[in-house]
């Protein structure tokens, strides 16, 4: 199991990395963190011609908060958001997730920007992202663009990514007072990946949501923001409602079969997610053992 | 290149100059290149842990990074961690619970569970479970490691109250 | 305990005696900083690396191989086709004659013509790296002509299914009836039969290091040296020179440090023998070390088994018969060369062994499939046997309204009433069935975890408690393999020699993959010695050197080898004590050996150091009384004649909580208590118990090698083949309860493969515990959430 030969390019800049990549095209995968990659190129499910190395691009790594924007730069590492002040301040929820992804190690070197670009609809960061309503910066030929995390993933490995952009960062609105979130998973094995999860930021005032965003991650070809959660909006939720907008997400989604569980298993463990979601995020205990739907 | 490409980086302390194909990864690089083979190779897809060793203070899977990755890093492995008297309590430890058994898991075992300790002192048996559960060991059933990591943590608190 | 004692120096009563002690293994230290000898490490000089092209097919026919392209890539030394290797090395059958009926199909160290399961060899690329030959590896092209694949055991019989091997007729490898007793008649005498269907996923052993060799054929010796992580030695050495046409005596088979074996490192493998092939053909060492994806695919299967059970029970708790009707899909050939009919004949072996009952009707078959090999894992055909048989007792037991305990106290055998017999006709010397379950009982407080599993029950919480006993084989004769003529030394042998210094050196012929072999070797030399173990070195796994015997499987290394360990010590102890006393102008009976010292027998006074012991016998023999000729080297064998096997038994409770809702299954704790006779090191047979309980818990919860219809494994790698993890396993406590064998001074029997052999059942049992008040019952393994929410009707 060794990787297929490959040209190597070590981007000495943001720009000198387009570059390549606008010279090699489909041909040239971007390095990151390399926790993605490696592995598929290991059992040579990919072998590009080039490599375009970016890990040396200190410029794409660091949390920074300006204005109302928390910008994460797209070589920041799991293991930074876990350590930032700012991430614990602004968006805990990444904090959340993180613990959730892989292990250690691997946690040490994959970076948010490898995992929004890889688009894994299993994975924990591109939710959460949804949830929080971020957008993507993209750099490319053209110059650069920012793209909704809705736009932004367009399917299993799909993203609106050409092979000439290059993701470079990550921009999240600050989550302001009273924000409360909820990420809550079930995988196999601890670090393996979700086979339903669920990333969640909420508005709570007078024991109502007056917003709430919930990101399911494992539930489709990529990351799902529900529209069911509206029906929660601005109501006094009951476990009647409660069942309806389970009935709603069940709805909604169309999850994919694989070894883990059935689409039926994955509609039903979103289900049970949103209910402990919404109890968490109410502090009422009471909705997530209801079982009225 | 497909052409070798210099690199040049630490490993265990000591110097290393050498010309690596970028295709090498870190764990081949240091096994067959520097025969340091204390890194072990389980799955060479990230998953077993077997290959753990230390770039620049952190832990790192030696398959998922390439050789030339590591330019300018300082990489630590079993050896030099041995070497070095660093782990010689923890590997003590594993000594006396017999934390092995066919010994194959136990570098990364062993520099994994000494991150957690340089991060968390006196971390609970879960949170030593946690750190420790992207190394698989078919051999123990983990147990006989947990406890070994715990004695550890405690025999280090001891000693620095 | 009363035990005849050659002489009045019994090893267990010895001063200072290391049996019974936990002391560290020798040599960890080795493997704790990384400086271990696996043979993946090993390089040789003008070594090259074999990578094999393997069918992306689960049945095919070969038409053509066209590998001109990849022989011109540089670094490309040779690509060898199966017909070209069939020069150098002769095809194989694995069948045993004792097993009636069994037939298998001629397989080649590479196929030739016909491709029979997806991984099956097609093609060797040697190549000056293992990067360079999986180049090459995309420049072959394979014409095939696809065959429909016999996939699902169920149906490999019918007639409108596909034959795999046409001279075998069908594709039914072995078949095994029995019947004890009345079956019938019982059954309409029982107040209630209980049936069920026990369904077992197919895993495999993932053993951390994956099976690696390095093949050294050096011409001018005509001498080949397989360095090789193998369990038996002996065994490699006899079949590969057999199939090269070489004598014994050409082959050497050295063992180093194993990544791991539990059974996968104990058979003869294509690719291994196609890597021996090739260094005699290509005259240099060729290395193969498997990847992880050949790994899944090649390294042998076990455990897919179908099996019907049916258990018949009085209202008063009494089990009165037992049936089952066990179907086992084996791949493609059966095993090299222990044949794969072994588990499914162990299953026939073991159902209701545990239990008086002597009504017993059985039958099992083997059938062939284009899937990979099945052969023996860890615990071979015993979780199969103890969970349908667990399984079928609790069905019972909740069917007669009895807690599961009181129906094991009123039908396990009792722990007076051997030696007995089981109704298969196993034949049992001692057994604990009470006493162990009376251990795990105050162990795991019973009564009060009873009394919490309601009281949660009442608050939505849902736990489940789980009861299995077991017995195991251990310690085989020649009854297992060499009746049916496979050259697989049932005996083992140690040689111990006192050296210049004082100290002693050790060749044993059982093997070493993390068990303990080194120690309990040490720890008993060292005791029947008088030596301390800092002073004994224990060589093992090399055909040169050691003597000759079976190796380390089967849960034998301690009871066997650990014999022939203690009878060698004790004859070089006779041997030293015959030169001190020469020495001394004493009698051998006034002397005795502690602490590193000849003493006097009545009160310890130390007398002459055995390092002056030794300076005198090998430097200044001339100063020794006329006549004597020291022997300071001693050589014993060992095989169990009285019984075929040493059976061993235990229970293992299991409690676990499950999400209702999400299927999600908690394991909180785990006991075991088992009996294996004489405890040599405590600490290693908790962790072999321990080790042996997770691989069960891997196969009760998530390990399962998944097979499409079209034979293809679709989860052929480490991140989908799930595997037991730290973060989700239990502790496990482990209490022992001690009757040693009266066939050996040592009474050691085997632990190795008890914790394999309950811990799925106890899991199963506890699970249907907590879903019986939900009215669902599972009968299949893995317990994964998806089966868990099917059976409570959430999805």
């Amino acid at each position: 199991m060794k990787a297929a030969a490959f040209t190597y390019a070590r981007a000495t800049s943001v720009v000198n990395a387009l570059e390549l990549l606008a010279a090699h095209g489909d041909k040239a995968k971007v390095l990151s963190g390399g926790q993605s990659l490696m592995p598929a190129m290991n059992l040579r499910l990919v072998s590009p011609d080039i490599v375009v190395d970016i890990g040396g691009l200190t410029e794409l790594r660091g949390i920074a908060v300006s204005g109302d924007v928390l910008a994460i730069g797209a070589l920041t590492r799991h293991v930074d958001l876990l350590r930032s002040p700012e991430v614990a301040a602004h968006a805990p929820l990444l904090r959340d997730a993180v613990a959730h992804v892989a292990h250690p190690a691997i946690r040490n070197r994959g970076t948010v920007g490898g995992s929004l670009a890889h688009a894994d609809p299993a994975s924990e960061i591109p939710a959460c992202m949804a949830a929080l309503d971020a957008t993507i910066v993209v750099r490319g030929p053209g110059g650069e663009r920012r793209i909704a995390t809705a736009e932004f993933f367009r399917g299993i490995y799909e993203t609106a990514l050409s092979p000439q952009d290059l993701l470079v960062a990550v921009e999240l609105p600050l989550s302001g007072e009273g924000a409360r979130f909820f990420f809550q998973e079930y995988a196999r094995r601890h670090g393996d990946y979700a086979i339903v999860g669920l990333a969640a930021r909420a508005l709570v005032g007078g024991g109502q949501f007056t917003d709430l965003r919930l990101g399911f991650f494992a539930v489709g070809d990529r990351p799902l923001l529900a529209d069911a959660a509206r029906k929660l909006i601005n109501v006094s939720v009951t476990p009647a409602l409660l069942a309806e907008t389970a009935a709603a997400l069940a709805e909604e989604l169309d999850p994919e079969e694989d070894q883990q569980a059935s689409p039926a298993m994955r509609r039903h463990l979103a289900t049970v997610l949103m209910r402990r979601c919404v109890a968490a995020l109410l502090e009422r205990p009471e909705l997530e053992t209801g079982g009225a739907w | 290149m497909i052409a070798p490409i210099p690199v040049s980086l630490l490993v265990n302390g000591e110097p290393i100059e050498a010309l690596v194909a970028p295709r090498l990864n870190l764990a081949d690089f240091l096994r067959e290149t520097l025969k340091l083979t204390g890194t072990h190779v389980g799955c060479e897809h990230g998953v077993c842990g077997a290959c753990t060793v230390r770039v620049d203070g952190e832990i790192v899977r030696s398959c998922l990074l390439l050789a030339v990755q590591a330019q300018g890093s300082s990489v630590e492995t079993i050896e030099g961690l041995s070497d070095s008297g660093e782990i010689a309590d923890l590997q003590a430890a594993f000594r006396a619970r017999n934390a092995l058994q066919c010994g194959y898991c136990t570098p990364g075992m062993l520099i994994t569970a000494q991150d957690l300790l340089r991060q968390s002192p006196t971390p609970d048996r879960a949170a030593i479970r946690e750190h420790l559960s992207g190394n698989y060991c078919r051999c123990t059933g983990y147990q006989a490691i947990v406890d070994a990591v715990e004695a550890t943590a405690k025999t280090r608190a001891e000693q620095a109250a | 305990m009363t035990r005849p004692t050659a002489d009045s120096l019994s090893v267990l009563d010895r001063p200072n005696s290391y049996i019974g002690k936990t002391v560290p293994r020798p040599n960890l230290d080795r493997l704790l900083q990384g400086r271990g000898q696996y043979v993946s490490d090993l390089e040789l000089p003008r070594m090259a690396h074999v990578v094999f092209l393997r069918s992306p097919h689960a049945h095919a026919r070969i038409v053509a191989i066209d590998a001109t392209a990849a022989k011109r890539l540089p670094g490309v030394i040779s690509v060898v086709t199966g017909r070209e290797l069939e020069a150098v090395i002769t095809p194989w059958v694995g069948v045993l004659s004792h097993l009636k009926g069994l037939k298998s199909a001629p397989q080649r160290a590479i196929a030739v013509e016909q491709v029979c399961w997806q991984g099956e060899a097609v093609a060797a690329i040697v190549a000056t790296s293992r990067a360079v030959a999986e180049d090459a590896m995309e420049h072959i092209a394979v014409d095939y002509e696809e065959l429909e694949a016999v996939t699902d055991m169920r149906t490999a019989l019918d007639p409108s299914t596909p034959v795999i091997h046409a001279s075998l007729g069908d594709n039914l490898a072995f078949e095994r009836a029995y019947h004890a007793g009345d079956v019938d008649r019982t059954f309409a005498e029982s107040d209630a039969v209980i049936e069920s269907e026990f369904v077992f996923g197919r895993h495999t052993g993932v053993t951390l290091e994956p099976r690696a060799v390095v093949a050294d054929w050096n011409a001018a010796e005509a001498r080949l040296t397989i360095y090789q992580g193998t369990q038996a030695p002996h065994m490699v050495q006899n079949i590969a020179a057999l199939h090269l046409g070489l004598k014994e005596s050409q082959v050497r088979v050295v063992c180093k440090d194993v990544g791991g074996s539990f059974g996968i490192k104990v058979h003869i493998y294509a690719d291994e023998m196609a890597t021996y092939a090739l260094s005699k053909l290509l005259r240099r060492p060729i290395k193969f070390v498997a990847d992880r994806v050949e790994s899944f695919n090649t390294d042998i299967h076990a455990r897919d088994h179908r099996c019907k059970g049916r258990i018949g029970v009085k209202q008063d708790g009494t089990i009165t018969a037992f049936e089952i009707d066990d179907l086992t899909g084996i791949g493609p050939y059966s095993m090299y060369p222990r044949t794969s009919a072994i588990e499914a004949n162990q299953v026939v072996n073991l159902v209701g062994g545990p239990y008086v009952a002597q009504n017993y009707r059985a039958r099992a078959r083997v059938v062939f499939q284009n899937k990979n090999v099945m052969c023996q894992y860890r615990a071979v055909g015993h979780p199969i046997a103890c969970s349908v048989t667990e399984g079928l007792v609790d069905l019972a037991a909740a069917r007669i309204g009895m807690d599961p305990v009181e129906i094991r106290r009123r039908n396990l055998i009792a722990d007076d009433g051997y030696p007995c017999a089981s109704p298969s006709g196993m034949k049992f010397e001692q057994l604990s069935h009470h006493a162990s379950l009376a251990k795990l009982l105050q162990m795991m407080d019973y009564d009060a975890l009873r009394a919490e599993q309601t009281a949660l029950r009442l608050r939505g919480i849902h736990r489940g408690i789980g009861i299995a006993s077991f017995i195991e084989v251990t310690n085989p004769s020649a009854a297992f393999y060499g009746v049916g003529g496979a050259k697989i030394s049932s005996q083992d042998g140690v040689a111990v020699r006192l050296d210049a210094q004082g100290s002693v050196i050790c060749q044993t012929s059982i093997t070493e993959q993390g068990q303990g072999s080194e120690s309990l070797t040490a720890q008993i030399v060292g005791s029947v010695l008088g030596v301390s173990m800092e002073r004994v070195r224990v060589t093992l796994g090399d055909t040169d050197n050691t003597p000759y015997g079976g190796g380390t499987w089967a849960s034998r290394g301690a009871g066997i080898g650990g014999e022939a360990a203690l009878q060698a010590a004790k004859a070089l102890r006779k041997n030293i004590l015959d030169v001190a006393a020469a020495i001394l102008q004493s009698t051998p009976a006034e002397l005795d050996i502690a602490g590193n010292s000849i003493v006097s027998a009545s009160d310890a006074t130390p007398r002459i150091e055995l390092n002056e012991l030794a300076r005198i016998v090998y430097f200044r023999p001339d100063t020794l009384p006329p006549g004597i000729q020291p022997e300071l080297m001693a050589t014993r064998h060992f095989v169990p004649r009285q019984y075929p096997f040493a059976f061993t038994n235990g229970v293992q409770a299991s409690w676990l909580e499950i999400d209702t809702e999400t299927g999600f299954i908690k394991l909180l704790k785990h006991w075991v208590v088992e009996d294996c006779g004489t405890i040599i090191n405590p600490q290693l047979v908790d962790e072999q118990i321990r080790g042996g309980v997770v691989q069960g818990l891997g196969a009760a919860l998530f390990e399962k090698c998944i097979y499409d219809e079209r034979g293809q494994l679709t989860n052929a790698n480490m991140a989908d083949y799930l595997v037991p993890m730290s973060g989700e396993m239990p502790d496990i406590e482990v209490g022992h309860v001690v009757s040693p064998t009266q066939e050996t001074e040592l009474g050691a029997k085997g632990a190795g493969e008890a914790g394999t052999a309950g811990a799925a059942a106890a899991v199963a049992n506890a699970v249907n515990d907590v879903l019986r008040p939900f009215g669902a019952i599972i009968t299949e393994i893995p317990l994964t959430p998806q089966v868990i929410l099917t059976a409570l009707g959430r999805i």
